[in-house]
């Protein structure tokens, strides 16, 4: 899942700057981390009608990353888009661009920063486990990818700054090296580790396109 | 014949070779740098020059280098793989090659939250072990990382790596220094030693699996100049492990200097004791000055 997060609230306001808005959720991803659900944009809508600014209506996208079913989706609420002058999207950074696609002539404000692509650990809790690299290795270290978990993308062990299971960047990210090694130990296949893993492929990860 | 530099043949010819850290100016007046230079030169075999250590701007370890080398010294260029991608780190080897720089430390680099400027993309395109092989390759066979081959000059390298013996997970960290190996490292220069008997079970495993006979070793040393730096050396540094007993002298000493100075020189001597062990690397954080009188009471200046 694509776990993102609302900006700050000044942060909207200024990019609002009084104009009359238009607010856009997505009914997938943010909706699942709370940024753009129908839930968190009825809330929005209010915070935004207090503070005196026009909130023309809303619309849940399903999801906001569909450029053919959010067209549709816009032509019911076609009458109330018309009255604003920016539409504050609630979703990934890819919603925020499908919607830019759909209204060339309107203001298009992300009202969210997009961080990672991620677990829910809990209802609450996400984690972010893949980078999208183009060429998906994780085989090779029993499903636990440093090429997105570890900070320095370390191929071939820990650096020097794992501490207790932890990262040495945050105490809140656990050192994925060590996890890794755990579960070579677990498993028997300490060999694994021995291996020397050659520079990566990155570009695999230059793809803009792809049709089926 | 590949052209070494001094340290190779100090090292090849089995004597116990110093080699000391002298970090660049944060700026370009390098006046003091040189001057640190100069009260060190004699005192080492060779110098590192840091690369933005601690992820923080300082004057080019390649400029430090040169600057060393015009002055008589050998330096130890480090070169991080935070900052430059594969392209760039090849670059600068053929450069520091052509110059005459013969010893290389390949490191992955501290990270760039660390530093001065935390909103920084890191790079991080390759790791310290594939920084090694590719060096080896270059030097050895003749070609880039994309097996293309050097068609005008191959680089003539001494190349080096960190070892950290006191990291998590402990077990694993020899199994890491073996792999450096794998991929053609000459010389390995540990992260500080405080924890003597640690560092002496690490050397058994060292041993046990004949590495010491594969790679010259040099045991990291940092003098502690004050309480403030062994306290940050004790909790804050990651892959430092300082016993209480240590920490605890330099917080009761009258004059913490000399205290360091004192455990740095006991250390020392347990370090040449030590069999597998071929040099002593001396970092002294900001504390250059020192590095004349240690190896002079350590009976290892030449």
């Amino acid at each position: 899942m694509i776990i993102s997060a609302q900006k700050q609230l000044e942060e909207i306001l200024r990019l609002i700057n009084n104009d009359p808005v238009f607010l856009i959720g997505c009914s997938e991803c943010a909706t699942m981390c709370k940024t753009g659900g129908e839930e968190e944009i009825l809330i929005m809508k209010k915070i935004l009608e207090q503070k005196e600014i026009t909130v023309t209506g809303y619309v849940i996208l399903d999801p906001a990353c569909n450029l053919q079913k959010s067209k549709i989706q816009f032509k019911n609420v076609k009458e109330n888009l018309n009255k604003a002058k920016k539409l504050v999207v609630f979703s990934c950074g890819n919603g925020v661009q499908t919607v830019s696609e759909i209204f060339e002539n309107l203001e298009v404000i992300s009202g969210t920063n997009t961080l990672f692509l991620g677990e829910i650990k809990h209802a609450n809790e996400f984690e972010k486990n893949c980078i999208m690299c183009g060429e998906c290795i994780q085989e090779i270290f029993n499903g636990f990818c440093p090429v997105s978990r570890c900070p320095k993308h370390m191929l071939n062990g820990p650096c020097g700054g794992s501490r207790d299971g932890k990262c040495e960047v945050s105490s809140n990210l656990d050192c994925i090296w060590n996890t890794i090694y755990l579960s070579y130990k677990k498993k028997g296949q300490l060999n694994k580790f021995k291996q020397i893993l050659a520079p990566k492929d990155w570009s695999k990860s230059l793809e803009f396109k792809r049709v089926i | 014949m590949i052209q070494y530099g001094n340290l190779e043949r100090v090292l090849s010819d089995g004597k116990f070779a110093v080699t000391a850290e002298v970090g660049p100016p944060k700026g370009c007046d390098i006046s003091k740098f040189k001057s640190k230079a100069d009260l060190l030169k004699g005192y080492a075999t060779a110098f590192n020059v840091t690369d933005n250590q601690t992820a923080v701007v300082r004057l080019s370890s390649l400029a430090g280098s040169v600057f060393l080398l015009n002055m008589g010294l050998e330096p130890i260029l480090q070169l991080t793989c935070r900052d430059r991608n594969r392209i760039a780190l090849q670059s600068d080897i053929l450069g520091a090659s052509a110059l005459g720089i013969r010893n290389v430390l390949c490191l992955t680099g501290d990270h760039q939250s660390f530093g001065n400027h935390p909103q920084s993309m890191g790079v991080y395109d390759i790791d310290s072990i594939q920084l090694i092989k590719i060096l080896k390759d270059m030097r050895d066979e003749g070609v880039f990382q994309n097996k293309e081959e050097i068609p005008h000059g191959k680089p003539q390298l001494f190349i080096g790596a960190a070892a950290h013996p006191f990291s998590d997970p402990l077990e694993c960290r020899v199994d890491r220094l073996e792999k450096k190996i794998d991929a053609g490292v000459d010389f390995i220069q540990t992260q500080s030693v405080f924890n003597i008997e640690r560092f002496q079970e690490w050397m058994d495993e060292v041993r046990s699996r004949q590495i010491d006979k594969k790679v010259h070793i040099l045991a990291g040393i940092t003098p502690l100049k004050s309480v403030k730096m062994t306290e940050r050396m004790q909790f804050h540094i990651p892959g430092v492990d300082m016993p209480n007993d240590i920490a605890d002298r330099i917080k009761k000493a009258e004059d913490p200097e000399k205290e360091g100075f004192n455990i740095s020189l006991e250390l020392i001597e347990k370090i040449k004791a030590i069999s597998g062990i071929h040099g002593i690397h001396i970092t002294a954080l900001f504390w250059e000055q020192v590095i004349p009188s240690i190896v002079k009471e350590a009976g290892l200046y030449r």
